[in-house]
């Protein structure tokens, strides 16, 4: 059987799964009846009305036909993975992780990290003129949300300011 | 008449020029904090209530409006912008409002906006000051499963929000009504869907899910398209000002707006909520005029309706605030929190015991309300710079501005480790062509459902009748009921064209 819509096809496959993780987790819980509804009882009653509808969705998707069959595409993985791991560094940065006992390196040394991860997700991008960006964000933000808004940050990095 | 005399002491209350500048203080504020994403009115208050602590009441009040209004048109204008929802009821104008920006009309947009909100500010202050104790009788009538039916109508509206598929749409919903039950539940205290994970008892963040499915998917899926190909502004500007034919659409939807955000705003409890999106839902539905620009690429109507509903919502929602003693949302609780500072305490008593208050409230609402139309005019020229910006330092800089914002919520990175999921989910969504916006409204709405399904069941001993039984229920499911058949009815005809034209 042809895949009539590749997008509604996975995206039915991806409701059908999350409902019936849901379902299943909302089992594990106390459902109850519906006059003494327990923590699972709505969960249980979405997580099989989402896995149903997105049967129904990959269905349709089989036969229903469209126009160039809803390609998905080709993934943008490069700025999917600088983006979101420009994210988790600032995370990281920011506050350190003491379980990989990573120090806080604090919020302006975060702001360059995330600047130029970021940057990177484009092709073309220039050392000089992200330094520059970064700067301008570091003072800003600096000025913005510490001296203005008193936002409780770590700023400098923890070894310094000990 | 009640209504002058009442009008007229909350104005000589608050019409003083300390008052005015503590107002415009208010909005500078707001504005300023409103604009950075993930900050939104909620966050703005509670930062900067203790600024109020050493003023009178009255005044405290009035600049605390100022600021509510102020970030939430700051708020809006990040929607519109950039993309970015700073709370619930910008997921709407994110929708129309982003689109205009693109080609390049956000200074129409920002005016719509703005001047929509003033516009049902002034009508929300009129409907409050003649109609509260009539109004506060129509609220007693709600009972759980009027609450459970309007909800299922508010998300049935939300289908509409939607421009693709329809199932897709209602997945959407519930997955969103899914992830809004992850955490602790309020009734057993059982922590669901938390994985043994302290932080997830507390639930997901709006903030989260509007950050990383808005805001980093939208990024992601703008940089996958070559640079030349991209445009994501089109370099031409038209115009900062809505024109004539502007305002002739937006007349319309505004009045629409205002009157819907009325009515829905005096049910406690998430009525204001539904407001914006109920409004959106409506004006997709009005006939289009011809040569008018479809919604979700760019119709004034779809900025104009949402935000003037949004904020009538906000004005008569007082109703249930002070006759209920009910909170409508977050920022009224701080409301409160400020009044009980001041040593008054909120509830029904408030309106007889302390008068110039109460009045003196209502009036610096309205006041806050004009005073970000004067600030935010002008400044509309100066948010339009910020678009010429090129997209290749606007989108490190958005980036950092939503991790430093969703840090900054709970000052936890927690939040930060979810965003970076939530951002992978986004883009996943645009992949699969999944409209992410009836998602967070699903999400809001979750948890109230489940407690307003769980109570009216419980009143009727587990006899589901209940729900068309009750009239007022009844009549919320058929106005559901109707409104499905009226998305369902376009689909159902175009398949029938396509078999004629196979003919």
């Amino acid at each position: 059987m042809n895949i009539k819509s590749q997008k509604d096809f996975f995206a039915g496959l991806m409701f059908l799964g999350v409902g019936v993780a849901f379902a299943w987790g909302a089992t594990t819980y106390n459902v109850g009846t519906g006059a003494r509804m327990g923590p699972g009882y709505f969960p249980l009653m979405l997580g099989v009305l989402m896995a149903v509808l997105g049967a129904a969705i990959t269905f349709k998707a089989l036969v229903v036909e469209t126009v160039g069959g809803e390609k998905i595409g080709k993934w943008a993985w490069k700025p999917l993975v600088f983006i979101i791991s420009a994210n988790v560094v600032f995370g990281v940065m920011l506050a350190g992780v003491p379980a990989l006992k990573i120090p806080a390196f604090g919020l302006i040394v975060a702001i360059y990290a995330v600047t130029f991860i970021a940057s990177m997700a484009e092709t073309g991008w220039k050392v000089k003129n992200t330094f520059i960006l970064a700067t301008v964000l570091a003072v800003g933000s600096y000025l913005a949300f510490v001296m203005a808004l008193k936002l409780q940050f770590p700023v400098w990095p923890s070894f310094i300011t000990g | 008449m009640d209504l002058i005399s009442n009008l007229s002491l909350g104005f000589s209350v608050a019409f003083t020029p300390i008052n005015l500048l503590y107002a415009l203080a208010g909005c500078v504020l707001g504005t300023l904090i409103g604009v950075l994403p993930g900050i939104g009115p909620v966050a703005t208050i509670a930062m900067l209530l203790p600024a109020t602590y050493a003023l009178p009441p009255v005044s405290a009040l009035i600049m605390l409006a100022g600021i509510y209004y102020g970030a939430q048109y700051g708020g809006s204008t990040t929607a519109i912008l950039v993309n970015l929802p700073g709370e619930s009821s910008s997921v709407v104008t994110c929708i129309d409002g982003y689109q205009m920006a693109r080609k390049g009309r956000a200074g129409p947009a920002l005016a719509a906006a703005g001047l929509g909100s003033f516009f049902a500010g002034c009508v929300g202050t009129l409907i409050l000051a003649a109609f509260a104790p009539p109004l506060t009788e129509l609220a007693f009538k709600f009972g759980p499963a009027e609450y459970f039916s309007l909800m299922v109508l508010g998300l049935i509206g939300a289908v509409v929000l939607a421009s693709g598929s329809l199932l897709k749409a209602v997945s959407m919903i519930v997955l969103g009504l899914l992830l809004g039950l992850v955490g602790t539940d309020v009734n057993s205290g059982v922590a669901r869907f938390s994985f043994d994970i302290p932080e997830l008892t507390d639930g997901i963040g709006f903030i989260v899910i509007a950050m990383g499915v808005f805001g980093y998917g939208e990024i992601i899926s703008n940089l996958s398209q070559p640079e030349h190909e991209r445009e994501v502004f089109t370099a031409k500007v038209s115009g900062l000002f809505p024109t004539k034919q502007d305002f002739k659409d937006m007349v319309p939807a505004v009045l629409r707006g205002t009157f819907l955000g009325s009515a829905l705003g005096i049910l406690p409890g998430g009525g204001a909520l539904l407001a914006a999106f109920a409004a959106y839902a409506l004006e997709k539905k009005m006939k289009m005029k011809p040569g008018e620009v479809p919604f979700g690429q760019g119709n004034i109507r779809g900025v104009a309706g949402p935000e003037s509903a949004n904020n009538a919502g906000a004005q008569t929602s007082f109703i249930p605030l002070l006759t209920l003693g009910i909170p409508p949302n977050a920022v009224m609780a701080l409301m409160v929190g400020a009044m009980t500072i001041h040593n008054i305490q909120p509830g029904p008593q408030v309106m007889t015991s302390n008068p110039e208050l109460f009045w003196g409230l209502i009036a610096s609402m309205w006041i806050g309300n004009a005073m970000l139309i004067v600030l935010n005019l002008p400044l509309i020229g100066m948010w339009i710079k910020l678009l010429t910006v090129p997209y290749r330092y606007l989108f490190p800089a958005i980036v950092l501005f939503c991790a430093i914002g969703v840090y900054s919520t709970n000052n936890n990175t927690w939040d930060i480790w979810m965003v970076a999921i939530f951002g992978v989910i986004g883009y996943l969504f645009i992949k699969l062509g999944a409209e992410p916006a009836p998602l967070l409204l699903g999400f809001i709405l979750g948890p109230m459902m489940e407690e307003n399904l769980r109570r009216a069941l419980l009143l009727s001993r587990g006899d589901w009748s209940v729900f068309v039984t009750r009239p007022l229920s009844a009549g919320l499911l058929a106005a559901g009921a109707l409104m499905l058949v009226i998305v369902l009815l376009p689909a159902v005809k175009n398949k029938r064209e396509e078999a004629f034209v196979e003919e």
